[in-house]
């Protein structure tokens, strides 16, 4: 961008807020004060990672998806294919993960471009159920229902092998987590995401600054896929198993729901949201394991009727009371 | 020919649960992702007064429309007016909360199995006519789906009260301008969506099975038949289900390695060459 104009304040967002390390710290106490639930956390740090990934296109560049979970579920098979052919290495699965589930997500990304939101809510709902369906078919390839076994992992690093606690699978999810998050951070305060968050607000105007917007679109859609299949990729990875699931139609919905939960547009809406809903899954489904989706039912009609700013609006609000 | 046939009955079949939601969705620009549960009462209703109460098949259609259609009402006053001028993301996000509860709440009542329905005689068994196998069933369906659509296209395109609908949706001020009452009006035609809804709901039992899954599993084959015909028509949806009806029966008989493919396949590819679907106007919002 060769215009010049103020950007004190974009420059001060890009800084880390003193509050921000503090909730990177959590995961760390989080490690010490919940060793027995090691497993629900690593979960929740690879649903914080997708909702990363599906705020990057939602929040950010404004493009709804029913169908996120295309690409967490390629990333999955892709990691698990590679780990089931002798290649265990962690870090290369996902990175195999990822740049299959980003070709997926570039070659469909042409697809999302056109139409208005319901168009693309359709378009993005097919994709994924056409996957979901092939997935379902090709039962030599992904185990079909029944779900791919034999997904042997070699130790992190040739060091760490993944323990029966789940202690090595959760520093590596957190890690991992950690690291695209810090990298989507970067993407979204440069003038690459404030040409995205220009696009959401007016799609008419951002040509005249000579923002190439579908160029933009593609390329961002594109980044949410490679990150949606790394989170697919490390779930193949700490449970050494894929389900079909990863391709199902609640996924997609359940992680829309996660996002709003948490706000879109922050990045920490995603995680929080994550956090907050596994946990309550967790419990809920301990306690009332028929019903619990009747509660999340109703959270969801109260979060779009009354708080649709999810906890990071709640959150900003009280900030703005203190401040 | 039977193959055919079937898939003609397929595709009726489409038309009549997915007409309610081209209802909502075309007309009223609600994306109601809760059509599925509409339809889902309809066809409990009809299974409990068929089971429970001995009332005939024929007479528990339209109970199920006027006990949906209530419920329609007391939802659309209470709830999904206020999301009339939302996002379509804000209405998706709504309504896939209502899906959620509907199928707790039917996992309560009647629990996971699936429904049995026993039809009358007359509707049991096929016959052979020019070369086909024609199932009674199927040709029932045929014959209320083409009649319903028929009454339909002369409702919304033919009456005083399709002609405010239509009004009411593409300018509300400019109605109400012209002495329109567009709360009643939209209360109305939520009320004609959700009784398609349990007509579609009920009279799909036969083909598609009932339990409290049925609002997630077949939400894709409503919103498809209503993104490939265009919304808020008719006649577009009618085409639409029946090029999808006979694709997927074809598909599925034909090349059943690739068969239930076809379906997405033909949306896709559909959208791509028409974002606005096939009989669509374009978008006015």
């Amino acid at each position: 961008m060769s215009l010049t104009f103020d950007n004190t304040r974009s420059r001060r967002a890009a800084n880390w807020h003193t509050a921000e390390y503090g909730f990177w710290m959590l995961p760390i106490v989080a490690y010490f004060v919940f060793p027995e639930n090691l497993a629900l956390l690593s979960q929740i740090a690879i649903t914080a990672l997708f909702a990363v990934s599906l705020d990057l296109i939602l929040g950010y560049a404004g493009i709804v998806s029913l169908g996120h979970a295309a690409f967490f579920g390629v990333g999955a098979y892709a990691a698990g294919l590679l780990a089931q052919a002798g290649w265990g290495d962690p870090i290369l699965g996902l990175a195999c993960a990822g740049v299959v589930a980003g070709l997926v997500g570039w070659i469909t990304s042409f697809l999302v471009l056109r139409g208005t939101d319901l168009t693309r809510l359709m378009v993005t709902m097919g994709v994924a159920s056409m996957l979901y369906v092939s997935a379902n078919k090709l039962t030599g390839i992904t185990g079909g229902l029944d779900g791919m076994q034999g997904v042997d992992m070699k130790p992190l690093f040739g060091q760490f092998a993944f323990d029966l606690y789940g202690k090595t699978a959760y520093i590596y999810c957190v890690a991992v987590l950690f690291i695209l998050f810090w990298l989507a951070r970067r993407i979204v305060h440069s003038p690459f995401g404030l040409s995205l968050q220009g696009i959401r607000q007016n799609v008419f105007r951002m040509p005249a600054l000579g923002t190439p917007v579908n160029a933009r679109l593609i390329a961002v859609y594109t980044l949410g896929a490679v990150y949606a299949g790394i989170a697919g990729g490390l779930l193949t990875q700490t449970t050494q198993f894929v389900s079909i699931d990863v391709l199902s139609f609640s996924r997609s919905a359940e992680l829309l729901l996660i996002l709003v939960l948490g706000g879109t547009g922050s990045l920490y809406g995603g995680i929080l949201g994550a956090a907050i809903f596994m946990t309550m899954h967790n419990y809920l489904s301990d306690i009332d394991p028929q019903y619990w989706q009747f509660w999340l039912g109703l959270l969801l009609i109260f979060v779009v009727l009354f708080a649709r700013g999810g906890i990071m609006g709640a959150l900003r609000t009280v900030a703005k009371r203190l401040a | 020919m039977t193959v055919l046939f079937d898939g003609v009955a397929s595709g009726i079949l489409l038309f009549l649960i997915s007409v309610g939601l081209s209802v909502t969705l075309g007309l009223m620009n609600f994306v109601n992702l809760a059509h599925g549960a509409f339809a889902m009462l309809g066809g409990y209703v009809c299974v409990v007064l068929l089971n429970r109460f001995n009332v005939p098949f024929l007479a528990t259609l339209p109970i199920a429309m006027i006990v949906a259609a209530l419920a329609g009402v007391v939802l659309e006053r209470t709830l999904y007016r206020r999301l009339y001028g939302a996002s379509h993301l804000d209405q998706v996000l709504f309504s896939i909360g209502l899906v959620f509860m509907s199928i707790s709440t039917a996992n309560f009542f009647f629990g996971d199995h699936q429904q049995p329905l026993h039809l009358p005689p007359m509707l049991k068994g096929q016959f052979h006519l020019a070369g086909a196998d024609i199932g009674a069933y199927r040709l029932f369906l045929i014959v209320v789906g083409l009649a319903l659509a028929v009454a339909l296209q002369w409702l919304v395109a033919g009456t005083k009260f399709g002609a405010s609908l239509r009004a009411a949706v593409d300018n509300p001020r400019a109605a109400r301008g012209l002495g329109i009452d567009v709360d009643r009006v939209f209360v109305a035609t939520f009320a004609l969506g959700t009784a398609l809804a349990a007509l579609g709901g009920a009279l799909g039992i036969e083909m598609l099975g009932l339990d409290p899954e049925f609002p997630i599993t077949y939400i894709v084959y409503f919103l498809i038949v209503v993104a490939v015909g265009g919304s808020g028509n008719i006649k577009g949806s009618l085409i639409a289900s029946l090029i999808l009806g006979i694709c997927d029966v074809e598909g599925k008989y034909y090349v059943p390695q690739i068969g239930a493919f076809v379906i997405y396949l033909v949306m896709v590819a559909t959208l791509i060459v028409r974002p606005q679907g096939l009989f669509g106007r374009s978008a006015t919002k």
